[in-house]
């Protein structure tokens, strides 16, 4: 059998991957779910046939998405999780024993009841004690919150789609009023390479750059992502994030990781020069 | 109950048949189904291209109709609970022009509410009809005009026995209903014929719990614009009229000013809407009605900002409220409607229908998305929290009552001159003044401008305001009479 699933990372690039079986196919009141197991990448998620993580490759994701915030500000003890229905931004935040409360807010239930079907690799995040889960619209969610969490993760779909409200300057703005004094808000930032993922990510750091005082981009690399380069925002009122950050600290939590590290940290602040100057381009923009 | 099977849509049938046929064209429109134009086929679509034909045998004639033509307006006619119901393809100024022409001729009076569309005022001055302002009511806090009260027409007629119709807008843009019932039964009591601008109106003959609809209240004629909450392509409209009108002389009237061309486009976009609206339009509007109703819910918890809904209603100059429609006062943001617009478009990529002094109107259609709602109510409190300002200084009351001196007709066509806006007081504008949207005018042809009316200028400007309608394109200077 040839079975194999396949994404347009361009009008004229694909990504294919060897399909072994498909697990789940359905739609829900949002969007198609879809889960797919492969011999290279374990099984799969992706929704309206965008690929959303894969067992093999979505530890760096989640580690880049929890750690970096976590060890800036090591007293952070209340977190808005919004998107992430997989469960993998949970089970990273549910080594930190110093955490009070996380709440999430997902938007498509479904997603939540398939991931805990299917991939118990990153589902087993909701199990945590401290997890309460909202379906709802994160939009809808932050805007009634007022200095309240100390971290937002957004971990959002892409630009276009259920996740497109959590790209906008709006929620970047409600993301601030409901972040407390010391608040950082991190966000998936799409990817510099290809000019629509390039266009995304630009406008999204423009309106975060309008939204925070203190606005860096980190990046990682994940193969199933269009082009591997994947960026991250980090947004703050008052935390820089190497200029506050102790390694020192955050190594003695011992902490296991696969991908994140302390030296790795401020190495990821460091960014080709060509992203350097896309980033600036929309600084400037007032 | 409908006579007609609504499910039909005649002219859809019949150009879906012809499409099958694969007549060759030697006829207009010369770019012959697309092939004479690669570029535009290539942006529109090659249906697009392929559907936009000539009148022929087969597909009737919007001038004379007598086949499909025919059989889709008398479903429309069925749908809309009206006598008979035209195909209008030059958007609903073409129908308020019929409306107003069949009803006057040079000389003649038409008593009608100063806040309506501009297009009423042009019929005005291209047949020499006369108006009789009836002055709308003006809620104080809101800054808006409103409806007409019973008693204000009842004098208007008493004083203008003469005057042959009574015009009413039904609902007003911000969704606000004169008592449409009572005011029929005074026109037609004085032998004057009862016509609504309803182009803002078109969900009332579908929705439930909607405000009455002029067909349904015995008015003799009715303008709709079923581009607009109806779905079909912008400038596509029904000219509706009563059971008693002579249809036949309406559409005399109607083939004075129409296009010979009517576009199949327009056309098949009304027969397909009107399909949808009759078989749908129950739940379609119930769909509207919810999600308006939950923006008003949210918006009003933001605060600050007043979405208004039924609790306006006075029995009178707001007899009923089309819950339809979201509208929001700003004033108490210290913000301008027209400065909540523009931050919406310009850092929120949020585009809405309008913004005048004090409000602003977000329009709802069964296109919209729950989570475009989110948009649209996290944008309003961000703009709250950025930008709240102290509300002293504001102008808001934005109805000043008009001195009419001469007919439209006779200062469009006097001799004039320019003269610097300032110097224009106590002058007779031979001109349009107004913002658009919403497109009522501040001034028209033949009124006196007073001092209000260039402070008002002066100040909607400096809001930023798009103000059109004078020769002069910045308002810097008037057109008055010599």
């Amino acid at each position: 059998m040839d079975l194999w699933f396949s994404e347009f990372h361009t009008p004229n690039i694909k990504l294919s991957i060897k399909v072994d079986k498909q697990l789940y196919s359905g739609r829900s009141e949002f969007q198609r779910i879809d889960v797919f197991s492969s011999e290279e990448f374990g099984r799969f998620l992706t929704l309206d046939g965008y690929m959303m993580l894969t067992e093999r490759d979505e530890f760096i994701y989640h580690e880049m998405i929890v750690h970096v915030p976590m060890a800036v500000n090591p007293d952070i003890d209340n977190i808005l999780v919004i998107g992430a229905g997989d469960g993998g931004v949970l089970r990273e935040l549910s080594k930190y024993g110093t955490i009070h409360k996380i709440d999430i807010v997902e938007i498509d239930e479904e997603v939540v009841r398939v991931c805990k079907e299917f991939l118990p690799q990153t589902a087993c995040g909701f199990d945590d004690p401290r997890v309460n889960v909202f379906y709802q619209d994160g939009l809808k969610f932050v805007r009634r919150c007022e200095n309240k969490y100390d971290l937002i993760i957004v971990d959002s779909t892409d630009p276009f789609g259920p996740g497109e409200g959590l790209f906008t300057k709006e929620f970047y703005g409600n993301c601030y009023k409901a972040l407390t004094d010391n608040g950082i808000m991190v966000n998936q930032c799409e990817s510099p390479f290809y000019a629509e993922d390039r266009a995304a990510m630009q406008r999204a750091h423009k309106r975060i750059v309008d939204s925070f005082p203190i606005s860096k981009v980190y990046q990682a690399h994940i193969p199933t992502y269009p082009s591997g380069h994947w960026l991250f925002g980090f947004a703050a009122k008052t935390l820089h994030p190497i200029r506050n950050y102790d390694g020192a600290a955050w190594e003695k939590l011992g902490i296991k990781t696969d991908y994140y590290n302390t030296e790795l940290h401020s190495a990821a602040f460091a960014l080709p020069n060509y992203v350097e100057e896309l980033l600036k381009n929309v600084e400037g923009i007032v | 109950m409908p006579k007609f099977d609504q499910n039909r849509a005649p002219i859809q049938s019949a150009l879906a048949e012809f499409e099958k046929n694969r007549v060759v064209p030697f006829d207009v429109p010369g770019h012959k189904r697309g092939k004479g134009n690669p570029e535009l086929t290539e942006f529109l679509g090659q249906r697009c291209m392929s559907l936009d034909v000539n009148s022929m045998r087969p597909l009737d004639n919007l001038c004379h109709p007598v086949s499909v033509i025919r059989e889709a307006e008398e479903l429309a006619a069925d749908a809309f609970g009206a006598g008979y119901a035209f195909f209008m393809v030059g958007g609903t100024t073409s129908a308020v022009q019929a409306m107003v022409f069949s009803a006057s001729k040079r000389g003649e009076k038409i008593i009608l509410p100063r806040n309506v569309h501009r297009s009423v005022i042009n019929a005005m001055v291209l047949c020499g009809a006369i108006p009789v302002y009836v002055n709308p009511e003006v809620d104080k806090r809101l800054g808006i005009a409103l409806g007409m009260s019973v008693s204000d027409v009842e004098k208007a007629i008493k004083d203008n026995p003469d005057a042959k119709a009574v015009l009413v807008n039904n609902p007003t843009y911000y969704g606000i209903c004169s008592d449409i019932r009572a005011i029929t039964e005074l026109a037609h009591q004085n032998n004057m014929l009862m016509l609504a601008d309803e182009a803002h109106g078109t969900h009332f003959y579908f929705g439930e719990g909607l405000p009455l609809s002029a067909m349904a209240a015995g008015a003799d004629m009715a303008s709709v614009s079923m581009h607009k909450s109806g779905g079909s392509l912008t400038q596509s409209s029904f000219l509706l009229t009563g059971k008693k009108v002579n249809s036949g002389r309406v559409r005399q009237i109607i083939n004075l000013t129409q296009t010979t061309s009517g576009s199949y486009l327009f056309m098949s976009s009304l027969d397909i809407s009107r399909k949808n609206l009759a078989v749908n339009g129950r739940e379609i509007f119930g769909k509207v009605t919810r999600l308006a109703d939950y923006a008003r819910e949210e918006i009003n918890q933001i605060g600050d900002f007043y979405a208004y809904s039924k609790e306006l209603i006075n029995g009178d100059s707001i007899f009923d409220f089309d819950t339809t429609k979201l509208s929001v006062n700003t004033v108490d943001t210290g913000l301008a409607g027209i400065e909540v617009y523009d931050i919406l478009r310009d850092d929120y990529d949020i585009q809405i229908e309008f913004g005048d002094m004090g409000n602003i109107l977000a329009y709802i259609s069964v296109g919209d998305r729950e989570r475009d709602i989110e948009r649209l109510v996290g944008a309003l409190s961000e703009i709250r929290r950025r930008y709240k300002k102290d509300k002293n200084g504001m102008l808001i009351s934005e109805y000043i009552p008009p001195h009419v001196i001469t007919s439209p007709q006779e200062a469009f066509y006097a001799d004039k001159e320019s003269v610097p806006l300032e110097d224009g007081r106590g002058r007779i504008c031979s001109e349009f003044v107004m913002c658009y949207p919403p497109g009522i005018p501040i001034l028209a042809p033949g009124e006196e401008i007073t001092d209000d009316i260039i402070r008002y200028i002066k100040y909607a400007k400096e809001k930023g305001c798009f103000m059109t309608g004078a020769e002069d394109m910045s308002i810097d200077r008037l057109n008055v009479l010599r």
